[in-house]
Protein backbone atom coordinates (compact mmCIF):
# COMPACT_ATOMS: atom_id res chain seq x y z
CA UNK A 1 0.00 0.00 0.00
CA UNK A 2 1.57 3.13 -1.01
CA UNK A 3 2.43 5.82 1.53
CA UNK A 4 -0.55 8.03 2.70
CA UNK A 5 0.14 11.81 1.04
CA UNK A 6 0.66 14.28 3.85
CA UNK A 7 -2.41 15.98 3.13
CA UNK A 8 -4.28 13.28 3.64
CA UNK A 9 -3.39 12.28 7.27
CA UNK A 10 -5.75 13.03 10.05
CA UNK A 11 -4.23 15.75 12.52
CA UNK A 12 -3.39 12.89 15.31
CA UNK A 13 -1.45 11.18 13.02
CA UNK A 14 0.55 14.13 11.72
CA UNK A 15 1.03 14.91 15.06
CA UNK A 16 2.71 11.76 15.81
CA UNK A 17 4.71 12.41 13.19
CA UNK A 18 5.73 15.69 13.56
CA UNK A 19 6.70 15.27 17.23
CA UNK A 20 8.88 12.25 15.95
CA UNK A 21 10.49 14.58 13.53
CA UNK A 22 9.59 12.34 10.85
CA UNK A 23 8.02 15.19 8.55
CA UNK A 24 8.15 19.31 9.35
CA UNK A 25 5.16 21.44 9.22
CA UNK A 26 6.74 23.34 6.43
CA UNK A 27 6.98 20.05 4.39
CA UNK A 28 3.00 19.23 5.90
CA UNK A 29 1.39 22.95 4.90
CA UNK A 30 3.82 22.53 1.06
CA UNK A 31 1.39 19.64 0.96
CA UNK A 32 -1.83 20.73 1.87
CA UNK A 33 -1.05 23.99 -0.54
CA UNK A 34 -0.52 21.79 -3.49
CA UNK A 35 -3.39 19.87 -2.69
CA UNK A 36 -5.39 22.90 -2.67
CA UNK A 37 -4.03 23.95 -6.10
CA UNK A 38 -4.96 20.36 -7.36
CA UNK A 39 -8.67 20.12 -6.02
CA UNK A 40 -9.57 24.07 -5.53
CA UNK A 41 -10.64 24.16 -9.20
CA UNK A 42 -13.40 21.48 -9.09
CA UNK A 43 -14.17 22.10 -4.97
CA UNK A 44 -14.48 26.16 -4.49
CA UNK A 45 -14.05 25.62 -1.02
CA UNK A 46 -11.85 28.44 -0.26
CA UNK A 47 -12.32 32.42 -0.70
CA UNK A 48 -9.14 33.38 0.72
CA UNK A 49 -6.04 30.93 0.70
CA UNK A 50 -3.17 32.69 3.09
CA UNK A 51 -0.42 30.85 1.06
CA UNK A 52 2.80 33.07 2.37
CA UNK A 53 1.62 33.18 6.05
CA UNK A 54 1.08 29.82 6.49
CA UNK A 55 4.01 29.33 5.29
CA UNK A 56 5.51 31.71 7.86
CA UNK A 57 3.67 30.04 10.47
CA UNK A 58 5.08 26.73 9.31
CA UNK A 59 8.40 27.86 9.99
CA UNK A 60 7.45 28.91 13.58
CA UNK A 61 5.80 25.94 14.11
CA UNK A 62 8.82 23.64 13.13
CA UNK A 63 11.04 25.93 15.35
CA UNK A 64 8.65 25.18 18.39
CA UNK A 65 8.24 21.53 18.12
CA UNK A 66 11.86 21.62 17.41
CA UNK A 67 12.46 23.04 21.25
CA UNK A 68 9.71 20.50 22.16
CA UNK A 69 7.44 23.41 22.95
CA UNK A 70 4.68 21.82 20.46
CA UNK A 71 0.99 21.22 21.85
CA UNK A 72 -1.96 19.27 19.99
CA UNK A 73 -2.01 22.10 17.22
CA UNK A 74 1.26 23.34 16.90
CA UNK A 75 1.96 23.03 12.65
CA UNK A 76 -0.74 21.59 11.63
CA UNK A 77 -2.56 23.02 8.70
CA UNK A 78 -6.31 24.57 9.39
CA UNK A 79 -9.14 26.43 7.57
CA UNK A 80 -11.82 28.98 9.28
CA UNK A 81 -15.01 30.07 8.05
CA UNK A 82 -14.79 33.36 6.67
CA UNK A 83 -16.96 34.68 9.09
CA UNK A 84 -14.67 34.59 11.93
CA UNK A 85 -12.24 37.51 12.29
CA UNK A 86 -8.57 37.67 11.00
CA UNK A 87 -6.41 40.81 11.68
CA UNK A 88 -4.05 39.83 8.51
CA UNK A 89 -6.81 38.32 6.51
CA UNK A 90 -9.75 39.47 4.79
CA UNK A 91 -12.97 38.12 6.41
CA UNK A 92 -15.89 38.52 4.13
CA UNK A 93 -18.56 36.82 5.29
CA UNK A 94 -19.16 35.56 1.92
CA UNK A 95 -20.83 39.21 1.18
CA UNK A 96 -19.84 42.05 -1.51
CA UNK A 97 -20.58 44.24 2.06
CA UNK A 98 -17.45 42.65 3.33
CA UNK A 99 -15.64 42.26 0.12
CA UNK A 100 -12.51 44.40 1.40
CA UNK A 101 -12.80 44.04 5.00
CA UNK A 102 -9.93 43.06 7.20
CA UNK A 103 -10.58 43.06 10.57
CA UNK A 104 -8.60 45.19 12.77
CA UNK A 105 -8.55 42.49 15.40
CA UNK A 106 -8.45 38.41 15.93
CA UNK A 107 -11.82 36.50 17.05
CA UNK A 108 -10.42 34.45 20.21
CA UNK A 109 -10.70 31.58 18.67
CA UNK A 110 -8.49 32.56 16.25
CA UNK A 111 -6.51 33.95 19.08
CA UNK A 112 -6.04 31.12 20.71
CA UNK A 113 -5.21 28.90 17.43
CA UNK A 114 -2.35 31.23 16.91
CA UNK A 115 -1.11 30.61 20.31
CA UNK A 116 -1.61 26.74 19.83
CA UNK A 117 0.77 27.19 16.47
CA UNK A 118 -1.60 26.34 14.02
CA UNK A 119 -0.92 26.93 10.55
CA UNK A 120 -4.12 29.38 8.76
CA UNK A 121 -3.92 27.90 5.05
CA UNK A 122 -6.86 30.14 4.21
CA UNK A 123 -10.71 31.57 4.60
CA UNK A 124 -13.76 29.31 3.72
CA UNK A 125 -16.57 29.94 1.40
CA UNK A 126 -19.77 29.88 3.20
CA UNK A 127 -23.87 31.12 2.94
CA UNK A 128 -23.26 34.91 3.02
CA UNK A 129 -23.67 36.21 6.33
CA UNK A 130 -24.22 32.38 7.38
CA UNK A 131 -28.02 32.52 6.01
CA UNK A 132 -28.36 29.49 4.02
CA UNK A 133 -28.59 25.34 4.16
CA UNK A 134 -26.39 24.74 0.58
CA UNK A 135 -23.43 27.76 0.32
CA UNK A 136 -25.34 28.51 -2.91
CA UNK A 137 -26.05 32.18 -1.18
CA UNK A 138 -22.16 33.09 -1.38
CA UNK A 139 -21.70 36.05 -3.32
CA UNK A 140 -18.13 35.01 -4.66
CA UNK A 141 -18.78 31.32 -5.97
CA UNK A 142 -20.56 28.04 -5.06
CA UNK A 143 -19.19 25.75 -3.31
CA UNK A 144 -19.41 21.80 -4.70
CA UNK A 145 -19.75 18.49 -2.17
CA UNK A 146 -16.39 16.47 -3.09
CA UNK A 147 -18.35 13.56 -3.36
CA UNK A 148 -19.91 14.85 -6.52
CA UNK A 149 -20.02 18.54 -7.56
CA UNK A 150 -23.32 18.42 -9.29
CA UNK A 151 -24.40 18.32 -5.50
CA UNK A 152 -24.54 21.52 -3.33
CA UNK A 153 -22.05 20.55 -0.02
CA UNK A 154 -24.62 21.92 2.39
CA UNK A 155 -24.55 25.10 4.66
CA UNK A 156 -23.50 27.40 5.42
CA UNK A 157 -20.29 26.50 6.54
CA UNK A 158 -19.68 24.05 3.30
CA UNK A 159 -16.50 25.76 2.77
CA UNK A 160 -15.19 23.94 5.66
CA UNK A 161 -16.85 20.92 5.06
CA UNK A 162 -15.90 20.13 1.64
CA UNK A 163 -12.23 21.82 2.63
CA UNK A 164 -11.71 18.81 5.28
CA UNK A 165 -13.34 16.23 2.64
CA UNK A 166 -11.03 17.33 0.09
CA UNK A 167 -7.80 17.04 2.30
CA UNK A 168 -7.56 20.66 1.35
CA UNK A 169 -7.16 21.41 5.07
CA UNK A 170 -6.09 18.97 8.25
CA UNK A 171 -9.85 20.26 10.53
CA UNK A 172 -11.33 23.62 9.82
CA UNK A 173 -13.79 25.62 11.87
CA UNK A 174 -17.18 26.88 11.20
CA UNK A 175 -20.32 28.33 12.76
CA UNK A 176 -23.61 26.37 13.38
CA UNK A 177 -27.12 28.97 14.13
CA UNK A 178 -29.99 26.50 12.88
CA UNK A 179 -27.34 23.16 11.35
CA UNK A 180 -24.46 24.89 9.50
CA UNK A 181 -22.07 22.43 11.01
CA UNK A 182 -23.58 19.94 11.32
CA UNK A 183 -25.63 19.91 8.39
CA UNK A 184 -22.43 20.31 5.43
CA UNK A 185 -20.43 18.06 7.28
CA UNK A 186 -23.01 15.60 7.51
CA UNK A 187 -23.47 16.28 3.14
CA UNK A 188 -20.06 15.72 2.78
CA UNK A 189 -19.15 12.86 4.82
CA UNK A 190 -16.98 14.24 7.53
CA UNK A 191 -17.34 14.87 11.12
CA UNK A 192 -19.08 18.34 12.85
CA UNK A 193 -19.31 19.80 16.38
CA UNK A 194 -21.87 22.42 17.39
CA UNK A 195 -20.94 23.09 20.94
CA UNK A 196 -23.23 23.91 23.79
CA UNK A 197 -24.33 27.87 23.33
CA UNK A 198 -21.73 29.33 25.74
CA UNK A 199 -19.24 26.78 25.49
CA UNK A 200 -16.67 28.69 22.87
CA UNK A 201 -16.54 32.18 22.60
CA UNK A 202 -17.89 34.62 19.95
CA UNK A 203 -15.84 37.29 20.05
CA UNK A 204 -14.71 38.32 16.58
CA UNK A 205 -17.57 35.88 14.87
CA UNK A 206 -19.73 37.99 12.92
CA UNK A 207 -22.92 37.86 14.28
CA UNK A 208 -25.86 36.62 12.42
CA UNK A 209 -28.72 35.37 15.61
CA UNK A 210 -26.81 36.26 18.29
CA UNK A 211 -28.76 33.76 20.48
CA UNK A 212 -28.10 30.69 18.52
CA UNK A 213 -24.84 31.23 16.99
CA UNK A 214 -21.94 28.64 18.11
CA UNK A 215 -18.43 28.14 16.60
CA UNK A 216 -17.32 24.27 16.19
CA UNK A 217 -15.18 21.80 14.65
CA UNK A 218 -15.37 20.23 11.57
CA UNK A 219 -12.75 17.40 11.05
CA UNK A 220 -12.17 13.94 9.32
CA UNK A 221 -12.34 12.04 12.53
CA UNK A 222 -13.65 12.37 15.95
CA UNK A 223 -10.53 12.46 17.85
CA UNK A 224 -9.47 15.20 15.45
CA UNK A 225 -13.03 16.98 16.37
CA UNK A 226 -12.29 16.38 20.11
CA UNK A 227 -8.17 17.99 19.83
CA UNK A 228 -10.32 21.01 17.90
CA UNK A 229 -13.00 21.69 20.31
CA UNK A 230 -10.35 21.61 23.44
CA UNK A 231 -8.94 23.88 21.59
CA UNK A 232 -10.90 26.82 20.67
CA UNK A 233 -13.62 25.92 23.61
CA UNK A 234 -13.52 28.37 27.03
CA UNK A 235 -14.81 31.15 28.91
CA UNK A 236 -14.28 34.84 27.52
CA UNK A 237 -14.53 37.80 29.39
CA UNK A 238 -15.26 39.29 26.16
CA UNK A 239 -18.19 37.55 25.19
CA UNK A 240 -20.75 38.21 28.46
CA UNK A 241 -22.90 34.93 26.72
CA UNK A 242 -19.52 32.62 26.94
CA UNK A 243 -19.91 30.13 30.48
CA UNK A 244 -16.94 30.06 33.13
CA UNK A 245 -17.06 26.81 33.25
CA UNK A 246 -13.58 24.47 33.45
CA UNK A 247 -13.00 22.91 29.88
CA UNK A 248 -13.21 18.72 29.82
CA UNK A 249 -10.24 17.28 28.57
CA UNK A 250 -12.36 15.48 25.69
CA UNK A 251 -10.05 13.28 24.09
CA UNK A 252 -10.26 11.61 27.62
CA UNK A 253 -13.54 10.60 26.90
CA UNK A 254 -12.61 8.58 23.69
CA UNK A 255 -12.39 5.24 25.31
CA UNK A 256 -14.76 2.39 26.43
CA UNK A 257 -17.55 1.09 25.35
CA UNK A 258 -21.04 1.99 25.43
CA UNK A 259 -22.80 -0.41 27.53
CA UNK A 260 -24.84 1.59 30.00
CA UNK A 261 -25.49 4.55 27.55
CA UNK A 262 -29.50 4.95 26.98
CA UNK A 263 -30.01 6.31 23.78
CA UNK A 264 -33.48 8.01 22.61
CA UNK A 265 -34.32 8.33 19.47
CA UNK A 266 -37.29 10.82 18.37
CA UNK A 267 -40.30 9.31 17.06
CA UNK A 268 -41.02 12.95 15.58
CA UNK A 269 -38.17 12.86 13.74
CA UNK A 270 -38.47 9.57 12.61
CA UNK A 271 -41.93 9.96 11.18
CA UNK A 272 -41.17 13.48 9.51
CA UNK A 273 -42.74 13.73 6.13
CA UNK A 274 -39.88 14.39 3.40
CA UNK A 275 -37.05 11.94 5.33
CA UNK A 276 -35.96 9.91 2.18
CA UNK A 277 -35.91 6.02 3.12
CA UNK A 278 -32.14 5.66 2.42
CA UNK A 279 -30.72 8.60 5.06
CA UNK A 280 -34.09 6.12 7.36
CA UNK A 281 -32.71 3.32 6.82
CA UNK A 282 -28.56 4.10 7.49
CA UNK A 283 -29.78 5.67 10.59
CA UNK A 284 -31.69 2.54 11.22
CA UNK A 285 -28.69 0.89 10.86
CA UNK A 286 -26.70 2.93 13.51
CA UNK A 287 -29.62 2.27 15.36
CA UNK A 288 -28.73 -1.39 15.40
CA UNK A 289 -24.70 -0.75 15.74
CA UNK A 290 -25.42 0.99 19.32
CA UNK A 291 -27.59 -1.64 20.53
CA UNK A 292 -25.23 -4.46 19.20
CA UNK A 293 -22.80 -2.35 21.00
CA UNK A 294 -24.66 -2.94 24.15
CA UNK A 295 -26.80 0.35 24.34
CA UNK A 296 -29.86 1.07 25.20
CA UNK A 297 -32.15 2.27 22.50
CA UNK A 298 -35.12 3.96 23.70
CA UNK A 299 -38.49 5.29 22.19
CA UNK A 300 -38.70 9.59 22.75
CA UNK A 301 -40.82 12.44 21.96
CA UNK A 302 -39.52 15.89 21.42
CA UNK A 303 -43.18 17.24 20.85
CA UNK A 304 -42.20 20.51 19.72
CA UNK A 305 -39.78 19.23 16.55
CA UNK A 306 -42.45 20.44 13.75
CA UNK A 307 -43.05 23.96 15.79
CA UNK A 308 -39.42 24.52 16.14
CA UNK A 309 -38.70 25.31 12.06
CA UNK A 310 -41.49 28.04 12.59
CA UNK A 311 -40.80 29.28 15.42
CA UNK A 312 -36.63 29.16 14.39
CA UNK A 313 -37.57 31.16 11.23
CA UNK A 314 -38.72 34.14 13.22
CA UNK A 315 -36.43 34.33 15.93
CA UNK A 316 -32.83 34.07 13.54
CA UNK A 317 -34.51 36.71 11.13
CA UNK A 318 -35.62 38.80 13.78
CA UNK A 319 -31.87 38.54 15.95
CA UNK A 320 -30.33 39.11 12.15
CA UNK A 321 -32.48 42.16 11.33
CA UNK A 322 -31.06 43.76 14.27
CA UNK A 323 -27.38 42.59 13.94
CA UNK A 324 -27.21 43.38 10.10
CA UNK A 325 -28.15 47.07 11.24
CA UNK A 326 -24.76 47.73 11.78
CA UNK A 327 -23.91 47.84 7.96
CA UNK A 328 -24.42 51.24 6.65
CA UNK A 329 -21.66 52.15 4.55
CA UNK A 330 -19.98 54.39 7.46
CA UNK A 331 -17.68 52.01 10.04
CA UNK A 332 -15.95 49.63 7.63
CA UNK A 333 -17.29 47.73 4.41
CA UNK A 334 -18.72 48.74 1.65
CA UNK A 335 -20.57 52.28 0.60
CA UNK A 336 -22.58 53.24 -2.75
CA UNK A 337 -20.12 56.24 -2.72
CA UNK A 338 -22.31 57.83 -6.25
CA UNK A 339 -24.92 58.96 -3.14
CA UNK A 340 -23.30 62.31 -2.25
CA UNK A 341 -25.99 64.17 -0.67
CA UNK A 342 -28.47 62.14 0.86
CA UNK A 343 -27.15 60.13 4.09
CA UNK A 344 -30.79 57.87 4.02
CA UNK A 345 -30.30 57.63 0.63
CA UNK A 346 -26.68 56.34 0.69
CA UNK A 347 -27.54 53.92 3.41
CA UNK A 348 -30.23 52.45 1.53
CA UNK A 349 -28.27 52.31 -2.16
CA UNK A 350 -25.65 51.09 0.10
CA UNK A 351 -27.57 47.77 1.51
CA UNK A 352 -29.26 47.18 -0.97
CA UNK A 353 -25.85 46.68 -3.16
CA UNK A 354 -24.17 45.18 -0.60
CA UNK A 355 -26.75 42.14 0.46
CA UNK A 356 -27.62 39.54 -1.88
CA UNK A 357 -31.25 38.44 -1.65
CA UNK A 358 -31.55 35.63 0.99
CA UNK A 359 -29.54 38.23 3.59
CA UNK A 360 -32.33 40.86 2.18
CA UNK A 361 -35.14 38.64 2.57
CA UNK A 362 -34.21 37.57 6.06
CA UNK A 363 -33.66 40.85 6.81
CA UNK A 364 -37.53 41.68 5.84
CA UNK A 365 -38.75 38.90 7.27
CA UNK A 366 -37.40 39.94 10.77
CA UNK A 367 -38.24 43.52 10.37
CA UNK A 368 -41.56 42.51 9.84
CA UNK A 369 -42.01 39.61 12.48
CA UNK A 370 -40.47 43.14 14.69
CA UNK A 371 -42.56 45.95 13.84
CA UNK A 372 -45.14 47.33 15.67
CA UNK A 373 -48.25 45.48 15.72
CA UNK A 374 -46.66 42.15 14.70
CA UNK A 375 -44.33 41.61 17.85
CA UNK A 376 -46.48 39.70 20.16
CA UNK A 377 -47.76 37.19 17.51
CA UNK A 378 -44.46 36.86 15.90
CA UNK A 379 -41.25 37.31 18.18
CA UNK A 380 -42.90 36.70 21.33
CA UNK A 381 -44.70 33.57 20.08
CA UNK A 382 -41.29 31.99 19.04
CA UNK A 383 -39.04 33.20 22.07
CA UNK A 384 -42.17 31.26 23.96
CA UNK A 385 -42.19 28.14 22.04
CA UNK A 386 -38.54 27.76 22.18
CA UNK A 387 -39.35 27.36 25.91
CA UNK A 388 -41.37 24.70 25.26
CA UNK A 389 -38.13 23.43 22.95
CA UNK A 390 -35.96 23.86 25.83
CA UNK A 391 -38.31 21.71 28.03
CA UNK A 392 -38.78 19.30 26.32
CA UNK A 393 -35.19 18.22 25.54
CA UNK A 394 -35.15 18.37 29.35
CA UNK A 395 -37.77 15.95 29.84
CA UNK A 396 -35.89 13.67 27.71
CA UNK A 397 -32.69 13.95 28.98
CA UNK A 398 -34.21 12.76 32.18
CA UNK A 399 -34.57 9.25 30.03
CA UNK A 400 -31.64 8.97 28.03
CA UNK A 401 -27.95 10.87 27.72
CA UNK A 402 -27.98 10.87 23.75
CA UNK A 403 -30.67 11.79 21.32
CA UNK A 404 -29.79 10.13 17.89
CA UNK A 405 -31.58 11.43 14.45
CA UNK A 406 -30.82 12.42 11.05
CA UNK A 407 -28.94 15.22 10.31
CA UNK A 408 -30.81 16.32 7.12
CA UNK A 409 -33.76 14.33 5.63
CA UNK A 410 -31.99 13.82 2.51
CA UNK A 411 -28.31 13.55 1.66
CA UNK A 412 -26.64 16.41 -0.52
CA UNK A 413 -29.53 17.59 -2.95
CA UNK A 414 -28.09 19.11 -6.82
CA UNK A 415 -26.65 22.81 -7.36
CA UNK A 416 -30.02 25.24 -7.66
CA UNK A 417 -32.54 22.45 -6.58
CA UNK A 418 -33.62 24.94 -3.64
CA UNK A 419 -32.81 28.03 -4.92
CA UNK A 420 -35.76 29.69 -5.24
CA UNK A 421 -37.87 28.24 -2.65
CA UNK A 422 -36.78 29.65 0.58
CA UNK A 423 -39.47 27.33 2.67
CA UNK A 424 -38.37 24.51 0.78
CA UNK A 425 -34.70 25.37 1.72
CA UNK A 426 -35.68 26.04 5.74
CA UNK A 427 -37.30 22.59 6.28
CA UNK A 428 -34.22 21.01 5.06
CA UNK A 429 -33.03 22.06 8.58
CA UNK A 430 -35.59 20.72 10.47
CA UNK A 431 -33.77 18.18 12.76
CA UNK A 432 -30.56 20.53 13.43
CA UNK A 433 -31.69 23.46 14.42
CA UNK A 434 -34.09 22.73 17.54
CA UNK A 435 -30.30 22.07 19.02
CA UNK A 436 -30.05 25.56 18.82
CA UNK A 437 -33.32 27.06 20.19
CA UNK A 438 -32.35 25.27 23.26
CA UNK A 439 -28.35 25.66 23.52
CA UNK A 440 -27.98 22.32 23.70
CA UNK A 441 -24.36 20.41 21.50
CA UNK A 442 -24.73 17.90 18.45
CA UNK A 443 -22.34 16.72 16.29
CA UNK A 444 -22.78 14.77 12.84
CA UNK A 445 -20.60 12.02 12.57
CA UNK A 446 -20.96 9.82 8.91
CA UNK A 447 -23.20 6.91 9.12
CA UNK A 448 -23.33 5.22 5.65
CA UNK A 449 -23.69 6.29 1.48
CA UNK A 450 -26.61 6.30 -0.36
CA UNK A 451 -26.86 3.90 -3.24
CA UNK A 452 -25.48 6.70 -5.27
CA UNK A 453 -22.57 7.63 -3.34
CA UNK A 454 -23.39 10.82 -1.17
CA UNK A 455 -22.26 10.46 2.60
CA UNK A 456 -24.86 10.40 4.90
CA UNK A 457 -24.48 11.41 8.63
CA UNK A 458 -25.71 11.17 12.22
CA UNK A 459 -26.88 13.05 14.82
CA UNK A 460 -26.06 12.68 17.92
CA UNK A 461 -27.62 15.17 20.37
CA UNK A 462 -26.48 15.90 24.05
CA UNK A 463 -27.55 17.75 26.95
CA UNK A 464 -25.92 21.35 28.10
CA UNK A 465 -22.02 21.00 28.55
CA UNK A 466 -22.00 16.68 27.64
CA UNK A 467 -19.65 17.36 24.71
CA UNK A 468 -17.80 14.61 26.14
CA UNK A 469 -21.22 12.21 26.40
CA UNK A 470 -21.86 12.81 22.44
CA UNK A 471 -17.89 12.36 21.31
CA UNK A 472 -17.61 9.45 23.26
CA UNK A 473 -20.67 8.06 21.53
CA UNK A 474 -19.67 8.90 18.33
CA UNK A 475 -15.87 8.02 18.74
CA UNK A 476 -17.39 4.41 19.74
CA UNK A 477 -19.79 4.40 16.69
CA UNK A 478 -16.70 5.49 14.66
CA UNK A 479 -14.74 2.42 15.55
CA UNK A 480 -17.51 0.23 14.60
CA UNK A 481 -18.42 1.37 11.80
CA UNK A 482 -15.52 2.93 10.41
CA UNK A 483 -16.71 4.83 7.38
CA UNK A 484 -14.00 7.84 8.14
CA UNK A 485 -11.65 6.29 6.28
CA UNK A 486 -13.64 6.90 2.99
CA UNK A 487 -12.51 9.38 0.61
CA UNK A 488 -14.54 11.13 -1.79
CA UNK A 489 -13.53 9.88 -5.47
CA UNK A 490 -12.58 13.55 -6.16
CA UNK A 491 -11.70 14.27 -9.61
CA UNK A 492 -9.32 17.40 -10.94
CA UNK A 493 -11.54 19.99 -13.00
CA UNK A 494 -10.98 19.27 -16.20
CA UNK B 1 -51.79 36.97 -0.46
CA UNK B 2 -50.25 36.88 3.19
CA UNK B 3 -48.21 40.00 2.95
CA UNK B 4 -49.08 42.26 0.26
CA UNK B 5 -46.32 44.48 -2.23
CA UNK B 6 -47.03 47.51 -0.23
CA UNK B 7 -46.75 45.82 3.46
CA UNK B 8 -42.64 44.32 1.45
CA UNK B 9 -41.93 48.21 0.76
CA UNK B 10 -43.38 49.38 3.78
CA UNK B 11 -41.10 46.67 5.73
CA UNK B 12 -37.81 46.86 3.03
CA UNK B 13 -38.37 50.93 4.14
CA UNK B 14 -37.73 50.47 8.03
CA UNK B 15 -34.39 48.16 6.95
CA UNK B 16 -33.59 50.80 4.67
CA UNK B 17 -33.84 48.30 1.72
CA UNK B 18 -34.87 49.18 -1.78
CA UNK B 19 -36.57 46.30 -3.57
CA UNK B 20 -37.17 46.85 -7.29
CA UNK B 21 -40.45 46.32 -8.79
CA UNK B 22 -39.43 42.11 -9.70
CA UNK B 23 -37.77 41.64 -6.29
CA UNK B 24 -40.98 43.33 -4.86
CA UNK B 25 -43.72 40.05 -6.27
CA UNK B 26 -41.07 37.61 -5.71
CA UNK B 27 -40.37 38.66 -2.15
CA UNK B 28 -43.80 38.75 -0.92
CA UNK B 29 -44.62 35.64 -2.49
CA UNK B 30 -41.90 33.61 -0.81
CA UNK B 31 -42.43 35.64 2.61
CA UNK B 32 -46.15 34.76 1.97
CA UNK B 33 -45.54 31.38 2.00
CA UNK B 34 -42.87 31.46 4.78
CA UNK B 35 -45.39 33.59 6.86
CA UNK B 36 -48.48 31.18 6.28
CA UNK B 37 -46.21 28.06 7.73
CA UNK B 38 -45.57 29.85 10.20
CA UNK B 39 -48.93 30.38 11.72
CA UNK B 40 -48.94 26.94 12.73
CA UNK B 41 -47.29 28.34 15.94
CA UNK B 42 -51.15 29.96 16.84
CA UNK B 43 -52.19 26.33 17.20
CA UNK B 44 -49.95 25.75 20.12
CA UNK B 45 -51.11 27.36 23.52
CA UNK B 46 -48.11 29.38 25.12
CA UNK B 47 -50.46 31.18 27.47
CA UNK B 48 -47.97 32.12 30.61
CA UNK B 49 -45.10 30.61 29.43
CA UNK B 50 -42.31 32.54 30.10
CA UNK B 51 -40.47 33.61 26.82
CA UNK B 52 -36.42 32.53 26.57
CA UNK B 53 -34.08 34.67 25.09
CA UNK B 54 -31.14 32.94 25.52
CA UNK B 55 -31.15 29.21 26.11
CA UNK B 56 -28.04 28.55 28.46
CA UNK B 57 -29.45 30.12 31.60
CA UNK B 58 -26.41 32.77 33.00
CA UNK B 59 -26.77 35.87 35.04
CA UNK B 60 -25.63 39.13 34.50
CA UNK B 61 -21.94 39.19 33.49
CA UNK B 62 -20.40 41.48 35.69
CA UNK B 63 -16.58 42.76 35.92
CA UNK B 64 -14.60 45.55 37.43
CA UNK B 65 -14.76 48.37 36.75
CA UNK B 66 -11.24 49.27 35.38
CA UNK B 67 -9.65 51.08 32.31
CA UNK B 68 -8.45 48.44 29.53
CA UNK B 69 -7.07 48.81 26.10
CA UNK B 70 -8.76 49.62 23.34
CA UNK B 71 -8.56 49.69 19.24
CA UNK B 72 -6.70 52.94 18.23
CA UNK B 73 -8.21 55.68 15.87
CA UNK B 74 -6.40 55.02 13.29
CA UNK B 75 -7.42 50.93 13.32
CA UNK B 76 -10.53 51.96 14.00
CA UNK B 77 -11.46 54.46 10.72
CA UNK B 78 -8.69 52.19 8.79
CA UNK B 79 -12.15 50.25 7.06
CA UNK B 80 -13.89 53.09 7.24
CA UNK B 81 -14.74 53.70 3.23
CA UNK B 82 -14.47 57.78 3.93
CA UNK B 83 -12.50 59.29 6.74
CA UNK B 84 -11.24 62.49 7.62
CA UNK B 85 -8.87 64.12 10.33
CA UNK B 86 -9.86 61.72 12.41
CA UNK B 87 -13.65 61.28 11.94
CA UNK B 88 -15.80 58.92 9.76
CA UNK B 89 -17.38 61.23 6.70
CA UNK B 90 -20.90 60.88 6.25
CA UNK B 91 -23.23 62.44 3.57
CA UNK B 92 -24.31 66.22 4.46
CA UNK B 93 -26.79 66.12 6.56
CA UNK B 94 -27.53 69.36 8.02
CA UNK B 95 -28.48 71.64 5.13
Amino acid sequence: MPDTPLFAMSIHEARKRLDEGDISSVELTESVLNRIREAEPAVDAYITVCRETALRQAEAADRAIAEKKAGPLTGIPLAVKDLICTKEHPTTCASRMLSDFIPPYDATVMEKLNQAGAVLVGKTNMDEFAMGSSTENSAFKITKNPWNTDRIPGGSSGGSAAAVASDMCLGSLGSDTGGSIRQPASHCGVVGVKPTYGRVSRYGLVAFASSLDQIGPIAGNVEDAAILLEAIAGHDPRDSTSIDRPVPAYREALAGDVSGLTIGIPREYMETEGLDPEVAGAVNRAVDIFRSAGAACIDISLPYTHHAVAAYYLVAPAEASSNLARYDGVKYGFRDASVKNDLKEMYTETRSKGFGAEVRRRILLGTYALSSGYYDAYYKKASQVRTLIRQGFSEAFARCDVILSPVAPTAAFPIGEKADDPLQMYLSDIFTLSANMAGVPGLSVPCGFTANGLPVGLQLTGNHFAEDTILHAAWAFEQIAGLGAEKPPLQPAA
Amino acid sequence: MKISKDEVRHVAGLARLKIDDADLERFAGQLGVVLEYIESLETLDTEGIVPTAHAVLTKNAFREDEETGSLDRDSALAGAPESEDGFFVVPKIIE
